[in-house]
Order: C-alpha cells, then structure tokens, then sequence
C-alpha cells in the first residue's frame, strides 16, 4: 500500500495541481491575448478598441466572460441537443490538453512525452471534430456548408504540418519537445561562428519551413487569409452561426487556445524555446519563461496582423494552395534535409 | 442502373446576411460550393416612393431623391432638379452649376469609397472599410456645412442649390483633396495589389460589352467592360462640357476591373472638385446660386422681412408649390452606381402627374445569375461588392 500513495498518488496529486496551475494561467493569459488581438487590429484600423472597462480595457475580456456566461443559451428547436453542446466543450477541452506536453521552460513541463511531438499533432488534428459537430448538429445550412469546409481544410493543412515537423524531428534526432529545443543550442549559428546566438534556431537553418509552418498554422487555427469555416460575408458566422452565451464563449476560448497553442509550438520547433537570443550575460539572466512567453507573443502579433491585413481565400484557392504548393514544397524538403544530414554527417 | 437523383442545396442568401447588402435575398442554387442558380428576390424595402411623389409638390419631392441611393444623395436630387429644370426650361447660374459640380462629384467619392471598401470587407479584408469611413465623414461633414445635413440634404433643387456655401468651405474642400488621393494611395497599396485579393477578383464575374448593352446597363459596368459611355460626356449636362477630365476604361469586364475603374474614377472626381474650387475662389467668387425668378425658388429670408411680393412668394412656394406646364421629360445623370434618370410626366398642376425613377441598381441586379453561375459561393459576395448595389434605390 505504502508503494502505492508514494508511487501514484503523490505524483498524480502533483500532476493536477500542476495541471490547474498552469489552466488558470493559460487562461488568464489567454484573456489578455484576446484583448491585445482586438488592441492590435484596432490600430491597424485607426481604431482604440476597448477601452471602456478598466484601464486602456484591460479587463474587457473578463466583462465579455461575465456576459456570455450570463446569457441564456439558445438551442435551435431542429438541433441534436447533445451534440450541440457537447461541440464547444470538445473543442476547448482539446485546445487545453495540448498544454499538457509544452514545456515553457527547461523541466517546466506537466508531462514530459517522448513522443510529445506526436501528441500534439494528434490532439489538433483533433481539433476539427468540434467544428464538424458544431456545424452538423446546428441542423442549419450555413454551419453545415462551413463544417464541410473545416473537415477538407484542417486536414489538407494538416499534412503539411506534419512534414515540417518531420524535416525538424530529423535535425533532432528526437520526439521530445524538451529534446527539440535543447537541440538548439548549436545549429547553423555555431557552424557560422556565432555559437549559442539566435541563429542555432532552426527557422534560419530550416526558413521555407518556417514560413509554411506559419501559414499552415493560420489555416489549422481558421484564421485569416484561411477563415473559410466562419467566414462572415459568406457563411454569416460559420459552424458558430446558431450558437450563443456560454457555448459560443467556449468555441471562441478553444479557438484563441489553440492560436496560442499554435504559437507556443512555433516557438517550440523554430525560435527555441525558452532559450536566450544570445547566450551572453544580461540574456542569460533572464529566466527562461520570459524569453518563451516573448517569442509565443511575437509569434501572435504576426498572427494578429496577419488578420488585420489579409482578404481571405476561396476554398478551391485554399485547396490549391494547401495541396499543390505546400505538400510539394515541404514533401521535397523532407528528402533534401534528410540528404544534407545524411551527406555532411549532421544528422544526430 | 440510373442515376440517383441528387436534389440541389438551396441556400438563402439574405435577407439577413452579413454581405446581402442591405435586404437582398438571393436564392442560391449550390451544387457542393459551385452556384448553379442565383435568384435575386427584391421588395423587400420598398416604400412606393414613385407613388408618393404623385400627391406631393415638386419641392416636397426633393428629399424622397436622398433616400435612394443613400451612399449618394445629392446626386439623385441632381437627376430631378434636371427634370424639373427642363420643363420649366430655367437656366441655373454658374456658381449654382459649379457647386452641383463639385457636390456630384463628392457623392462619386462616398459612393466609390464605400464601395471599394466594403467590397474588400467582402473578400475577407475587414481594414479598408475603417479606413475609408475616415474619408467619408470628411465629406459627410462637407454636407452637412453645406445643407446642414449628412445624408438627406435636399440641397439640390429646382432651379440650383438651396443656399449659397461660405467661402471657407470652398476652400476647406480645396484642401482636402490633396490628402484625399494619398489616401487612395494608401488604399492601393493594401488592396489593389493584394494577391488575394486579386486572385479573389481577376476573371470573376466577367461582362461581355454586348451583354453590357443588351440589359441596360450603365455607369462603371459598362464602363468595365470597355465602353468610354459616361453621360457626363456623352450627354453633357451643367457644366461638364467645360470641365477636363478622363473617362477610365476596363478591359475585361470582370470584377477587378471595375474596382480599377471606381478607384481611376475616384480620382478623376479630385480633379474635377479642385476646378470647379478653383472656379468658385476666382471667377465664380459672387454670384446667384440659383435661378432668380422668385415664381419658382423662394426668396430670401431678409428679403421677406421688408418685402411683401417675398412674403407672398415664400407663402405661395410652400403652400401650393410652383406649377409646371403639362408634358413629359426623361432627364438623367451620371450618378456614382449609372445612368440615374427620371421620367417625369405633368399635367400643369403643382404635383407631378407620374414620376418614374430609373435607378441604375436596378438593371445591374439582373445580371447577379449569369455573372454568378458556375462560380463558388464566395464569389456570390464579391460579384455582389463589385456591381455596387444599395437597396434604397433598386426597391425604391
């Protein structure tokens, strides 16, 4: 008995505790990556944006929260009511349990996979299955019409996604996250003579995949040029059009989750993670999950001004240009890194 | 073994539709994403306003011209004083015509500005409308100094313009040109040359000039398609014909096409306002704004405080109105959407007997089924962006 609170219980109760401390934070961040979102496309605009509640509306995403949550959610009469409701929970929840392997710091990770790589991978694709039942259970034209489109465009992304990852697991030499930054403390900055500088990273060694990996994470998080799924001027609100109060706050909650999500992991794979652009004395003595959280938010802006500049694809363009222009590019990339690694004897 | 049946997706686009433009309901035929039938169903805003301007006098007319196409008031009123001028056969004073002008011209700007715009927003790009609303409030703001309204100025009347506008506007809008075609500028650089958005609108939707033709159509469709027909040439009225300016032209008559064409002709508008405030500071300075025979434009305040005829005049213009002699007129401008006309039949008394409005929106709405067919859903918004429609005038 005694081998089973020491072996299983302590870890687990450290586990969830963990778990809830980094939810609450995630989330709170969360609100204010919301805010700052609308912040940045409001200046793009020539706009304020928020600014009634509290200072510069620093607590607009909490007034918002108290709002929908307050309101009465509407289920269309034709609806199926479970699975109505069941669409947003699965999206937020899957947006959140991505978290779960992120390491924001070196051993500052709740669950140290390693296969982390793959874990996240599964849980985005994942993802999608929110937006088609949100979509299908709604039993409305428009919703429907945009969860058809989410199912072809998340997975056409997807396998790009998945062969950028491939030509950076194979600079690393590994599957675990923890691994895939450490790799990246000598890399292509040391071989040009600037060791342990931001050059190591791998979007400089590996920048067409950078760029596509970028794209292909806009298209995998349905943001413009590639919000199709909930496209105003044509599907009025998309998957979310009959939706409401609470259901509809969780759809928006998974979504910025997993823009975060996104970014975190574009942090992760190419601007190395919580490790200092130089790796001299004032870098150095910042804490690592200072550097980390910067680059997520650097990552974010280009996220948001991306949206604020962009008209959005057609699907067949959307289609074309995930699956005639992208899968060659990152297919040919996968053998080219391979043949470098393999020639010059870089590989791990 | 036959084929099943396969029924086609029916989809109500509209009336409540983020891009329906007001309260269009098109009724699309879809076969996966591809538009296979697109019926456009109108009336949906109709306020009988041919019928009302029946049992009103030619004055009280005036405002019914403000609520059709709103982005462009003033040059709808244009359309009718022009009837009315025609058959009462008045001549407007230079400095009124002028200031019709350069007021038209300024209702090309917030037509082709919100256009644009939210024909981007259409497309997917939510900036360029904020940035252009910028611009049209300047110009609401013109309006409102010029007839102390934004919208619905009813500052075109027969005869010319209700008052005459203070020197410092002239020159207020001399200097607000400049910016203003920076700020097409700026407009280019985010949207004109946006691959997107280019992609999104090259090829899309396109006119033959003979189909362009054979439905009526006018203004910048026509326009689009290669046809140098602006009436504002072609049939000069005020002082057009003293004017310079460049018709643009399209090629291919799709969508992108007409946007160029709207952004050229957004800046020929510049050039035409900054001549006619050149006009209005130099030798146009002083002078009537409107035709002098207080019979038909009403006289001024101070001068019914001391003259009797005035005040007879004033009770007699806005009791019973003017009469015009009986017969039948068709006078048309070249309003920012098209050729924008008025039919007008009297009978000698001081209401019309029949006034037809041929608002341009109108006839371009046909063609929403075959530049639409075999395109996707999301053309359908940006079609719609592109031949410019706004309900006030199309349902009248």
């Amino acid at each position: 008995m005694n081998g089973f609170v020491e072996n299983y219980l302590i870890p687990g109760a450290i586990m969830v505790g963990q778990s809830l401390l980094v939810l609450v934070l995630l989330l709170v961040f969360i609100a204010y990556v919301l805010l700052a979102d609308r912040k940045i496309w409001a200046a793009v605009q020539m706009r304020r944006g928020p600014n009634v509640v509290g200072a510069f509306g620093l607590f607009q995403s909490f007034a918002d929260l108290l709002k929908f949550v307050l309101k009465e959610p509407v289920i269309p009469s034709g609806a199926n009511k479970g699975i109505f409701l069941l669409a947003p929970l699965v999206t937020v929840t899957l947006a959140l349990a991505g978290w779960a392997v992120i390491p924001f710091n070196f051993g500052w990770v709740i669950a140290n996979l390693n296969v982390g790589v793959l874990y996240l991978l599964a849980i985005s694709s994942l993802g999608v299955y929110g937006v088609i039942m949100g979509g299908w259970a709604s039993n409305s034209k428009y919703p429907f019409l945009s969860s058809l489109r989410a199912a072809a465009q998340m997975v056409s992304y997807e396998v790009s996604i998945g062969f950028v990852i491939v030509t950076v697991l194979l600079c690393v030499g590994s599957l675990n996250l923890t691994d895939i930054v450490m790799s990246q403390q000598t890399g292509l900055g040391t071989k040009l003579g600037l060791p342990g500088s931001f050059l190591d990273w791998y979007w400089l060694a590996l920048l067409p995949m950078f760029v596509i990996f970028f794209i292909s994470a806009l298209a995998e998080t349905n943001r413009p040029p590639f919000d199709l799924v909930e496209a105003e001027s044509e599907l009025v609100a998309g998957f979310m059009s009959e939706y409401g109060s609470t259901p509809y706050m969780m759809f928006m909650l998974g979504e910025y989750a997993s823009i975060c999500l996104m970014s975190a992991m574009t942090t992760i794979l190419f601007l190395g993670g919580w490790l200092p652009p130089v790796n001299v004395a004032p870098f150095t003595w910042v804490p690592g999950i200072v550097w980390f959280v910067l680059k997520g938010s650097l990552v974010f802006f280009m996220f948001s001004m991306v949206k604020a500049f962009v008209p959005r694809y057609r699907y067949d363009q959307l289609m074309r240009l995930g699956w005639k222009v992208f899968l060659p590019i990152s297919l040919g990339m996968v053998v080219v890194v391979a043949v470098v690694l393999q020639t010059m004897g870089w590989a791990p | 073994m036959a084929e099943a049946q396969v029924r086609p997706f029916n989809i109500n686009f509209g009336p409540e539709h983020p891009s329906a433009h007001g309260v269009l309901r098109l009724v699309l035929e879809l076969d996966g994403e591809i538009v296979d039938r697109v019926d456009p169903h109108i009336g949906l805003l109709h306020r009988g306003t041919e019928k009302l301007i029946e049992t009103k006098t030619y004055l009280q007319a005036v405002p019914y011209f403000d609520r059709l196409d709103y982005a462009a008031p003033m040059n709808q009123e244009h359309a009718f004083a022009l009837a009315v001028e025609k058959m009462l056969e008045i001549e407007v004073p230079k400095r009124g015509q002028l200031i019709r002008v350069l007021f038209s011209e300024m209702g090309r700007l917030l037509s082709h500005i919100l256009n644009v715009t939210t024909w981007a927003m259409d497309c997917g790009a939510l900036t360029p409308p904020l940035w252009g609303f910028e611009e049209r409030e300047k110009l609401m703001i013109f309006y409102e100094r010029a007839s102390g309204s934004r919208m619905h100025a009813a500052y075109f009347r027969p005869g010319g313009v209700h008052q005459d506008i203070p020197e410092q506007l002239v020159r207020d809008i001399g200097d607000f040109c400049d910016p203003y075609l920076r700020r097409l500028d700026d407009l280019d650089r985010l949207v004109t040359g946006n691959r997107i958005f280019k992609q999104r609108n090259v090829d899309i939707g396109v006119l033959t000039q003979e189909e362009a033709w054979k439905w009526g159509y006018s203004g910048v469709l026509i326009r689009g398609t290669g046809a140098a027909w602006d009436l504002r040439r072609s049939q000069p009225y005020e002082c057009y014909s003293e004017l310079e300016f460049d018709i643009p032209t399209g090629v291919h008559g799709d969508n992108y096409d007409r946007y160029l064409v709207r952004m050229a002709e957004m800046r020929e508008s510049i050039r035409i306002m900054k001549q006619c405030v050149k006009r209005l500071l130099g030798t146009e300075k002083t002078g009537p704004v409107s035709y002098t025979d207080n019979k038909i434009v009403p006289p001024k305040r101070g001068e019914m405080k001391r003259s009797m005829e005035a005040l007879i005049h004033h009770f007699k213009l806005y009791t019973e109105g003017y009469h015009v002699p009986a017969g039948e007129v068709y006078a048309a401008v070249e309003a920012p959407k098209g050729e924008f006309g008025v039919y007008l039949v009297a009978d000698g008394s001081n209401k019309p007997y029949r006034c037809k409005i041929r608002a341009p929106g109108f006839a371009h709405l046909q063609s929403m089924d075959f530049l639409c067919r075999g395109h996707m859903l999301a053309d359908v918004s940006a079609v719609l962006g592109s031949i410019d429609i706004v309900f006030g005038e199309v349902d009248r």
